[in-house]
């Protein structure tokens, strides 16, 4: 009878707690609905692969030799390989992105640009903290408020924290409504959170629309190579949408395409949760820092929009700043939110909604970046 | 650790100033475009 106690007496303290981290996400997921297409798969994966002998895992089996563990198999041909998970997540994701409001209003592209401070902020903070310069790296793309921008680079880097990156990434973009906030308050009066922006959209023809995506990937490939990628297949996507022939891989990629991948990215990226790897002081420092970048994200869009309305006879509402991140659209909601709560009546959602858009570009820029620019000094 | 953090410096500069810089060549871009397709409506 000895067999059947075999696996509840070979787990560790660290696998148990990792069962605990497991059922927590399962219950932020269902309970709280933070992100609950991403963060129930990873929750449901970190018990799989935490299980002693996982078969999930591959295993040395006696008298049979290795046998292959699919989410394991998932993981190195899907993510370690090729990173084709996120990077195929991207085509749905451009597919569902409406860039009509970052068109009608290009000036709003700033805000996505400066909004990728935290970035590289965090990167900072993560060096003082004594992680090295690859790991560093992979901790401050966290700023991206982009899941799948966060698990391409730090395995592109091939940082040994891409499971705790990933369960930082996610659950911050679904923090945003309280994480967002805060850092708006800190750094604006009750005045400025009050100004009142009118609205008077450029017109935006189906030409642009459908060169657009095309001049970007031209654009951006050429000063960020390493971002082709992740805005390649970004473009890819919303090309499908706006080029109006192809109404079915378009409702495809928004939904078929981008579910399927979200739960297959979901429950591949528990590999990188098993509880040797995870359980660590480091793991804590990252979610700390992680939440650095996603504050001073935010701080930093607020405090370009304020630098531009030095120079400006039309004042920008400074929140405008920090919906420049790329967790859409929950950030513009936030801040068309906090607007209302500080004036009914003040309507600057589709402001935000430009900036929010413009921070999915820059937060794939921004990726490419890091990994070009980190690679160069590896 | 130091070494490191003035990697990390110059990596933050040259990375927002690459950012600002994508992001304006699309401005202009965005703006020509809108100058050349202009009168098509949707």
């Amino acid at each position: 009878m000895e067999f059947l106690l075999e696996g509840i007496l070979s787990i560790t303290w660290q696998q148990a707690i990792m069962y605990v981290v497991g059922v927590a996400l399962i219950w932020l997921a269902i309970k709280k609905n933070y992100e609950p297409a991403l963060l129930l798969p990873m929750g449901f994966g970190a018990i799989l692969v935490n299980l002693p002998q996982s078969g999930v895992l591959n295993q040395a089996l006696e008298g049979v030799g290795e046998t292959t563990g699919v989410i394991q198999w998932l993981f190195e041909v899907g993510i370690e390989a090729s990173e084709a998970f996120p990077i195929l997540l991207f085509i749905g994701i451009g597919a569902m992105i409406d860039f009509g409001p970052l068109l009608s209003q290009p000036v709003m592209f700033l805000f996505g640009a400066a909004a990728q401070f935290g970035i590289f902020f965090a990167i900072s903070a993560a060096t003082l903290m004594g992680f090295d310069l690859r790991d560093a790296a992979a901790i401050g793309i966290i700023g991206a408020a982009d899941g799948p921008t966060s698990i391409l680079v730090s395995q592109v880097l091939r940082s040994r924290y891409v499971g705790a990156i990933a369960v930082a990434a996610y659950s911050y973009m679904a923090l945003v409504p309280i994480v967002q906030p805060f850092a708006i308050r800190l750094v604006t009066t009750k005045k400025e959170r009050r100004i009142h922006m009118e609205y008077k959209p450029g017109q935006v023809s189906k030409t642009m629309r459908i060169i657009f995506p095309i001049a970007v990937t031209f654009i951006v490939g050429l000063i960020a190579p390493s971002s082709v990628a992740l805005v390649g297949f970004l473009m890819f996507g919303n090309l499908i949408r706006e080029c109006g022939v192809l109404g079915t891989l378009s409702d495809t990629a928004q939904n078929g395409l981008a579910n399927l991948i979200t739960l297959f990215l979901g429950i591949t990226i528990s590999f990188s949760m098993q509880a040797e790897a995870f359980v660590n002081v480091d793991t804590l420092l990252i979610m700390g820092v992680g939440l650095l970048a996603f504050v001073f994200d935010t701080i930093g869009g607020v405090l370009f929009a304020k630098i531009l309305n030095l120079f400006l006879k039309k004042k920008i509402n400074p929140m405008i700043g920090a919906a420049g991140i790329s967790a859409f659209p929950m950030s513009s909601r936030v801040v068309q939110k906090m607007a209302q709560e500080e004036e009914p009546g003040n309507i600057i959602l589709m402001h935000a909604a430009g900036a929010n858009v413009s921070g999915q570009i820059a937060s794939v820029v921004a990726g490419g970046l890091v990994i070009g620019l980190v690679s160069s000094f590896l | 650790m130091w070494n490191n953090f003035l990697i990390s410096l110059e990596i933050m500069g040259k990375g927002m100033l690459g950012i600002f810089a994508a992001i304006l060549v699309i401005i202009a871009a965005v703006w020509a475009l809108g100058k050349a397709t202009g009168k098509k409506k949707e």
